[in-house]
């Protein structure tokens, strides 16, 4: 539907040719509304990187289409690239070596100023250090990374995300190494944050619990293809692949309650108006 | 009555920093653990988890330093510290560390079966090849493991079977107790559930009598202790039954972390989740007092100057002055934990020294998704 | 910057080059004989008086004074030729290894075809095409003629720190292809490069020694390799006048071990893992070890320029 903000068909991606050609990404298509938290869901080897590295423009694409706002992005060149920027960012993994360590977080943060005007420049970066909990800037500005937790490295790469007020941001196991106790703290800021922004955020993650707790809809890949996706609620408790089935599983549990009349099965779920996509609203789609 | 089969008390151990400091890393912590039993650490960074797994296996290492604390396994007891002899036989036989990231330090160019061989023939010079690989062969059949592993190369494996192998080799001994440090972080789920099923049915073959399992990971730890310790900055602040402590938390850190960890369950998708306000404290100068009480909402005054009452047994207790105050009583969860990002992980005034410096473990998350992750860096899929 | 620790084998090191420095830079004002003056017979023995103190050469001039003399020349010729060498191999490699594609192909066509070129014949062509014999230009010479090691060095180390992260993270920023190149891949680069340029001045000074053995080095000076093309043209060895050639041969050996000394103690200082006994338990001040290039392995000199034969450092612990 035309108020998609990122639509992907037949996707893929080839390592290599010939024998020793590896599929990485193979026919993938989905769509992300506006304000949607979509979890891409896989494990090592799934794809679920290569295809996050290829809607972010890092990675050529084999083959497929991608589309943005309406916009044909499967091959830009660089200065289509420095547009497609301003609106799609991403906050990767691993906060220590993803931070350039030469750098404080002021001359990180200040590319992304440059490309603002000066003024816009620094009041996004204000706002955009207190949505990750930093009110008063002055306090981190001045520091080198290894000066700062992992999690607050961590935090100032989003904030250096979240300075472009992105569409769309890709955020690829942004938690994974970051403690429990502060993941969540993380999680809410992200999906507070996609109604205040009007942001929609493309979460990839190999923990369903996170995928569970933040998702509106689920997309599952495994071995380079999307085996299932639909809304969270469908795919997480009434997983109809195979291999989703064996994944949720082998989850181990915390609260061993998986009865039937656990509550959030009815049908008021808080999820945003109709997803347009691949599939209906309320069914979900197996690949 | 079971068994005791470790009765391991007040050990303290420290970091000795280059300017002569001492970092306490575990600080006057006593583990019980029963015949046949499985008890799971929890931890986040700094806890001091790691360190507790290099002190009960007998392999610290400078600048790590076991100052004092006693260790008892099946009766045979032994004085921990500077000037203490440990018999070289304790260390692969009585009690047998496996330790984090192992599957990835196999020589890549060894066969698995040559590993094995090394292996035993550390511990015992005399044994010959064919022995080793018996013995090693019989103990993949009995855990229904395909033989021919023996024969591999270790990338010929996947991960989930390396970790498997890991754990057999680091076993093959019989020791009494293993303890095993993150033995799943780096293991897609599949591949933990194969590696749990293995380890309690080596538990059932008694292959070994007692496992001691670290991780951050608390649903694993669900799954597979039967007992669980939650560490805070180098002491235990809760120990319980699996089930008890998941469900019902008396120490207002385990509270709280139990109830910011994320699991596939219909309430998550209700409910909002909050954090844990403050950060771990600086092991070089910790709190007086209870370690957790800048961060606990719940505190008193006593709190600050006393260290919290032993509240339960050996094996069942936490030590905390509310959970003395409050028996019985489930943790005001709203009072424990913070739904600001600011209060999370609050910059200080000094530069905080970067984990690392503290300790040479990896406490805290060990990068669960890391293999995940690093999948297309240079254009190549990852196994 | 993190603060770092030096290690002892970094100061020993660090003593020796400073050594051959003052030797080269101060010996001139210490030693005030002018190394072209005749002042005694042909081959005298060393007597007590300063010029006279390591006997004199085929020419009656002082030993001594060209042995510091020489060695100043030395010293110059390695410097300036090791700076061009780096600066044309940093460069290329840099651009090579980050930017791929064809750029890459036509740099690393452009190295390889210039390292297959056997250096002297390019040295001797250069030098009769240039018409200059002067030290300077035989610097320049060599430093044109030994960049493809470089190169080759630096580009694969571009390559892989352009895998990292804090890469992508600078594109998606808005980063310049020339601010990524010196901000983010250049930093990471610099320990490797430090270590590698000491390596290439090492080279050059020992590939001047061999030139000038060959009668091709520079005329109106006099350098340590003159200084040995003179003993060996006139017989030194035969007659047995030693203190001809040792002296040349013992500096040159020297400031070569002392670089190359410098060399692996910088790697361990910079990669402290390397580090053996109790130095390996020491971390750098801020915590984590410095921001190393992905091969932790020293670089290693194939054969620098062709003519010299440089040995190939201790092994420094190769992969982690």
């Amino acid at each position: 539907m035309s108020d998609d903000v990122l639509v992907a068909t037949g996707v893929s991606k080839t390592f290599g040719h010939g024998k020793n050609a590896v599929e990485a990404v193979k026919d993938v298509s989905f769509a992300l509304a506006e304000n949607e938290v979509v979890t891409v869901v896989g494990e090592s080897g799934s794809g679920k990187s290569t295809l996050a590295r290829m809607v972010l423009g890092l990675m050529p694409i084999t083959s497929g289409t991608l589309t943005f706002r309406g916009n044909d992005v499967s091959k830009m060149n660089a200065r289509g690239r420095t547009e497609y920027w301003k609106d799609v960012q991403a906050v990767f993994q691993d906060p220590f070596s993803a931070f350039n360590q030469f750098f404080t977080v002021r001359r990180l943060l200040a590319r992304s100023s440059r490309l603002l005007d000066d003024k816009v420049g620094a009041e996004r970066l204000e706002e955009a250090l207190g949505h990750v909990g930093f009110p008063n800037p002055a306090d981190v500005l001045d520091r080198f990374p290894h000066e700062l937790s992992g999690g607050q490295r961590q935090r100032v790469m989003i904030a250096r995300a979240l300075m472009m007020r992105p569409k769309l941001l890709v955020a690829d196991e942004a938690t994974s190494m970051l403690d429990a106790s502060l993941r969540v703290n993380v999680l809410n800021v992200l999906t507070d944050l996609r109604k205040e922004l009007g942001m929609t955020v493309l979460f990839i993650t190999h923990d369903i619990g996170q995928a569970c707790y933040v998702a509106d809809r689920v997309l599952v890949m495994e071995n380079g293809v999307m085996v299932e996706q639909g809304r969270a609620e469908d795919v997480i408790f009434n997983p109809q692949h195979e291999y989703t089935r064996r994944l949720l599983a082998d989850v181990p549990k915390l609260h061993e309650s998986m009865n039937d009349d656990s509550p959030s099965r009815a049908a008021a779920s808080p999820v945003p108006a109709a997803p347009a996509g691949a599939s209906p609203a309320g069914a979900h789609v197996e690949f | 009555m079971t068994n005791r089969l470790l009765n391991a008390e007040n050990l303290r151990a420290a970091y000795r920093t280059p300017d002569g400091k001492q970092v306490f890393a575990v600080d006057d912590i006593s583990v019980y653990i029963n015949e046949g039993e499985v008890l799971g650490v929890a931890g986040e960074s700094g806890s001091g988890k790691s360190t507790l797994g290099a002190i009960l296996s007998l392999t610290t290492r400078p600048p790590l330093y076991v100052e004092s604390g006693t260790l008892e396994i099946d009766g045979k007891r032994q004085e921990l510290g500077e000037r203490s002899k440990i018999p070289r036989t304790w260390r692969g036989s009585v009690v047998s560390l496996l330790p984090q990231g192992a599957m990835n330090s196999i020589s890549p160019t060894q066969r698995v079966r040559d590993l094995v061989f090394d292996v035993m023939r550390a511990h015992d010079r005399s044994i010959k090849r064919d022995e080793a690989l018996d013995r090693a062969r019989d103990r993949l059949k009995s855990l229904d493991l395909p033989v021919r592993v023996l024969d591999s190369y270790p990338h010929q494996l996947s991960g989930g079977m390396k970790q498997r192998t890991v754990t057999i080799i680091s076993t093959l001994l019989n020791p009494r107790l293993l303890i095993a440090d993150e033995p799943t972080s780096a293991l897609d789920v599949s591949s933990q559930k194969a590696l749990i099923d293995m380890l309690l049915q080596m538990l059932e073959q008694k292959i070994m009598s007692g496992v001691v399992f670290i991780t951050h990971d608390l649903p694993v730890l669900r799954t597979v202790s039967d007992r669980i310790a939650i560490m805070y900055a180098g002491k235990i602040v809760e120990v319980g039954d699996a089930e008890e402590i998941t469900e019902r938390p008396r120490h207002p850190y385990a509270a709280a972390l139990l109830s910011a960890v994320l699991v596939p369950e219909p309430r998550y998708r209700e409910m909002r989740v909050f954090g844990i306000p403050g950060s771990p404290p600086n092991l070089l100068n910790p709190p007086s007092g209870c370690r957790f009480h800048p961060r606990c909402g719940v505190s008193y005054p006593e709190c600050e100057t006393e260290a919290p009452p032993h509240v339960g047994d050996e094996l069942r207790f936490s030590k905390c002055f509310w959970a003395k105050k409050h028996p019985g009583e489930s943790v005001p969860l709203k009072a424990v934990t913070s739904d600001r990002l600011e209060e999370a992980d609050p910059i200080g005034h000094d530069p905080r020294p970067a984990e690392s410096e503290q300790h040479d473990d990896m406490d805290g998350p060990a990068p669960a998704g890391r293999a995940e992750g690093r999948e297309v860096s240079t254009g190549g899929v990852s196994a | 910057m993190k603060s770092i620790n030096l290690t002892p084998r970094f100061w020993f090191a660090a003593v020796l080059v400073l050594l051959t420095l003052f030797i080269g830079l101060i010996g001139p004002f210490i030693v005030r004989t002018d190394p072209d003056t005749v002042i005694g017979g042909l081959y005298d023995r060393p007597s007590g008086s300063l010029p006279l103190l390591l006997g004199t050469d085929n020419e009656g001039q002082s030993v001594l004074a060209n042995l510091v003399y020489g060695t100043r020349t030395s010293l110059l010729v390695g410097l300036v030729a090791g700076l061009i060498a780096s600066a044309i191999g940093l460069v290329l490699g840099l651009i090579a290894g980050y930017q791929g594609g064809w750029l890459d192909d036509v740099i690393s066509g452009l190295t390889n075809v210039a390292l297959a070129i056997p250096s002297i014949v390019l040295v001797i062509l250069l030098g009769i095409a240039l018409n200059d014999r002067s030290s300077l230009a035989l610097a320049f010479i060599i430093g044109i003629t030994s960049w493809p090691w470089m190169a080759r060095a630096v580009r694969a180390q571009s390559t892989s720190i352009r895998a990292r992260e804090h890469i992508d993270v600078a594109r998606l920023s808005g980063a310049s292809w020339a601010s990524i190149l010196t901000r983010d891949v250049l930093p990471y680069l610099l320990s490797y490069v430090v270590m590698a340029f000491v390596l290439q001045v090492s080279g050059a000074i020992l590939a001047e020694a061999a030139l000038s053995l060959l009668g091709l080095g520079p005329s109106g000076t006099t350098s340590l390799g003159v200084m040995l093309y003179w003993a060996l043209q006139w017989g030194s060895i035969r007659t047995g006048a030693i203190w001809a050639f040792l002296p040349p041969t013992v500096m040159l050996t020297l400031i070569a071990f002392s670089l190359l000394l410098l060399q692996s103690s910088l790697d361990e200082v910079f990669n402290p893992r390397l580090r053996r006994g109790k130095l390996a338990k020491r971390k750098t001040k801020g915590g984590q070890a410095l921001p190393g290039p992905v091969a932790t392995q020293a670089p290693t000199p194939i054969g620098t320029s062709g003519i010299a034969d440089n040995p190939v450092p201790a092994s420094t612990g190769g992969t982690r």
